[in-house]
């Protein structure tokens, strides 16, 4: 793309993001990701080694952006899916993109033991505390309080448990190289996720274990507001509870040794 | 060169086939009666390329048999009756995915937790799906050692031809015993599989294994394109042995270890005057209904009985293939027991 006269390109579609219409509904990160993503697919000249699965919830059609090789998982399953990839294609970059329904619920046990396992592949996860994709039911990462079309009173801790901090979780795992959460909340935390990806397929390369990259999302259409709304909820109420951070990094450990 | 002749547990002989087939990529959970699939793998692996890994579970094991098979490798995964249902989300999305791989079933007897002794209490799980859809599996039911290790292999072979997963229904029985087994060369595996998802090069568009088609009539066209391909699979892949089936005026169908009992009940009612003729599903997916069908219009057949360790399956199928023309009966035990041939000649006589 060549920038008409009197401007400068601050920003366009990477070569490697299908020039589709997106299914997702304004506003939402998921599209960012992606596009994050197929940013450095580009500029990391990955798209021939690079291999990822795609979850059943609003990312169940990643397949039709993202222009690599791609695989589709039954839900809750992309962790194992990947780990089969990446044990039979141990040297091609490969990722899992999930939601929270996908890799805190009904994928749990394939998440820690992907994790536990120290399965070299990243793990990018989507966590917007709702069901987006049937309707915006409540999540594993639903807030207290929060009203979804499953908890309408909001949800009830004492009845159904505690919002699931993964990022922290798996942390704690032997097996993990790496694990941050970011957002997309703005123009800087935007080029944070960003970097935070970079560094966890960097990491991948060099055979570090597995990376988890949790991304604090929104959820327009399922929270009932507009998308700047979502926003400024995210920054409310979802940071104080999920808060933005590196909870583990292996190579910090190593720069520590050394020192 | 002389003939690598030995003696093998069902089990090993299942293990060692499978790495002499080209086993790439092996995922399991350990489950009795088949844990020596995976042991014998895990005692083998230092000597060879593929990668054995031990999952979490049933239903990530065949997860993981998706990616793998989806990735381009030969890969299988192995369980018995309760795993084999946890594997079952599984099998229904390699299916609609056309992925080509191996599963094995080392039956036992069920519902539930069951028993671990020996049981074709599996059949309909493996013949009539078993999964969500409209799906089916080639599946193929060996009657002796030497048999595991010849269907692992072929089993490998229709799953690449068709891109299709097969399966190897046997049981505890066949799964424990040991009998002489000769093992053939081991080949080189080389896949040829455009379709994998190895990373997208310059030169061809991006590969997607995906069992989505949310538009119905793209749903539709696929699985037409899934009911064509099994129509093929009928068409050429249907294996049976018949044993003394030319001048038989009783027809016994039997599969697995039970066919073993089933010869022995030949020879025996025939030396008791009786013509007892053997017929013996090798595939039971595709069924051999033609087979049964011209049995049923020969005048001489009096009646078909089907002999099976479960409370009657595969006599459905025989009541299909004869459709009403001779009487079809059924004799068989559950629990894990192995029908002796006196009961079963006594069966047949109750029906003469």
């Amino acid at each position: 793309m060549t920038a008409r006269e009197g401007y400068k390109v601050v920003a366009k579609r990477p070569s490697t993001l299908l020039d589709k219409r997106m299914h997702y509904c304004p506003g939402c990160f998921h599209s960012t990701v992606h596009k994050l993503m197929m940013e450095l697919v580009e500029e990391m000249e990955i798209q021939d080694k690079i291999v990822g699965v795609c979850p059943v919830g609003c990312s169940v059609f990643a397949y039709e952006y993202m222009n690599i090789d791609m695989q589709e998982a039954a839900h809750g399953r992309a962790a194992a899916v990947a780990t089969g990839v990446k044990r039979m294609l141990p040297d091609k970059l490969v990722f899992s993109y999930q939601g929270d329904g996908d890799l805190a619920a009904i994928g749990t046990a394939e998440t820690i033991h992907a994790c536990n396992r120290g399965e070299n592949f990243t793990f990018i996860f989507i966590n917007n505390g709702i069901y987006g994709m049937t309707g915006g039911q409540m999540a594993p990462t639903t807030l207290e309080g929060q009203r979804t079309s499953t908890s309408p009173y909001g949800r009830d801790v004492a009845k159904v448990g505690y919002p699931l901090r993964m990022a922290e979780m798996v942390a704690n795992f032997e097996g993990v190289a790496y694990s941050q959460r970011v957002t997309c909340t703005n123009p800087a935390e935007t080029r944070r996720c960003k970097r935070a990806i970079k560094k966890a397929f960097e990491m991948q390369m060099k055979g570090l274990g597995t990376t988890f990259i949790e991304v604090a999302s929104n959820c327009p259409s399922g929270w009932k507001c507009t998308p700047e709304e979502s926003v400024t909820w995210i920054e409310d109420k979802m940071l104080p509870y999920f808060p933005l951070g590196v909870f583990k990094d292996v190579t910090k450990k190593e720069k520590k040794a050394e020192a | 060169m002389s003939a690598d002749v030995r003696f093998m547990k069902g089990n090993e002989a299942i293990a060692e086939a499978a790495i002499r087939a080209g086993l790439q990529g092996y995922f399991g959970y350990p489950i009795t009666p088949q844990s020596e699939i995976v042991e014998y793998l895990a005692i083998e692996e230092p000597k060879h390329d593929y990668v054995l890994l031990q999952a979490e579970s049933e239903v990530a094991s065949a997860n993981m048999v998706y990616g793998g098979a989806a990735a381009g490798a030969r890969v299988m995964t192995s369980t018995s009756s309760p795993g084999f249902s946890l594997m079952q989300e599984g099998v229904s999305y390699i299916a609609c995915a056309q992925l080509p791989c191996l599963f094995v079933n080392v039956a036992r007897g069920g519902p539930g937790l069951g028993t671990i002794q020996a049981s074709q209490g599996d059949y309909f799980q493996a013949v009539k799906g078993g999964g969500h859809g409209d799906y089916r599996l080639i599946v193929l039911a060996p009657n002796s050692v030497q048999e595991m290790v010849d269907y692992c292999i072929l089993g490998f072979e229709l799953a690449d031809q068709y891109r299709t997963p097969a399966l190897v229904l046997t049981d505890g029985s066949i799964g424990q015993m040991m009998e002489k087994v000769v093992l053939p060369p081991p080949i080189a595996y080389k896949p040829n599989k455009p379709w994998a998802t190895t990373g997208k090069p310059q030169d061809r568009e991006r590969n997607a294994i995906t069992s989505l088609y949310i538009e119905s009539e793209e749903m539709e066209a696929v699985n037409n394109e899934l009911q064509a391909k099994y129509k093929a699979i009928s068409e050429n892949e249907v294996r049976y042995e018949g044993y003394n089936l030319d001048d038989a005026e009783v027809v016994l169908v039997a599969y697995g270890v039970t066919s073993r009992v089933c010869r022995k009940v030949v020879d025996l009612g025939r030396d008791n005057g009786m013509k007892v003729g053997l017929l013996r599903p090798q595939t039971l997916w595709p069924y051999p209904t033609a087979a049964i069908s011209e049995l049923a219009d020969e005048s001489r057949v009096k009646l078909f009985m089907s002999v099976e360790m479960s409370a009657g399956q595969m006599v459905e199928d025989v009541r299909l293939a004869v459709e009403g023309r001779k009487p079809v009966h059924f004799y068989g035990r559950t629990g894990g027991i192995i029908p002796t041939p006196e009961e079963i000649i006594n069966a047949i006589k109750a029906q003469l």
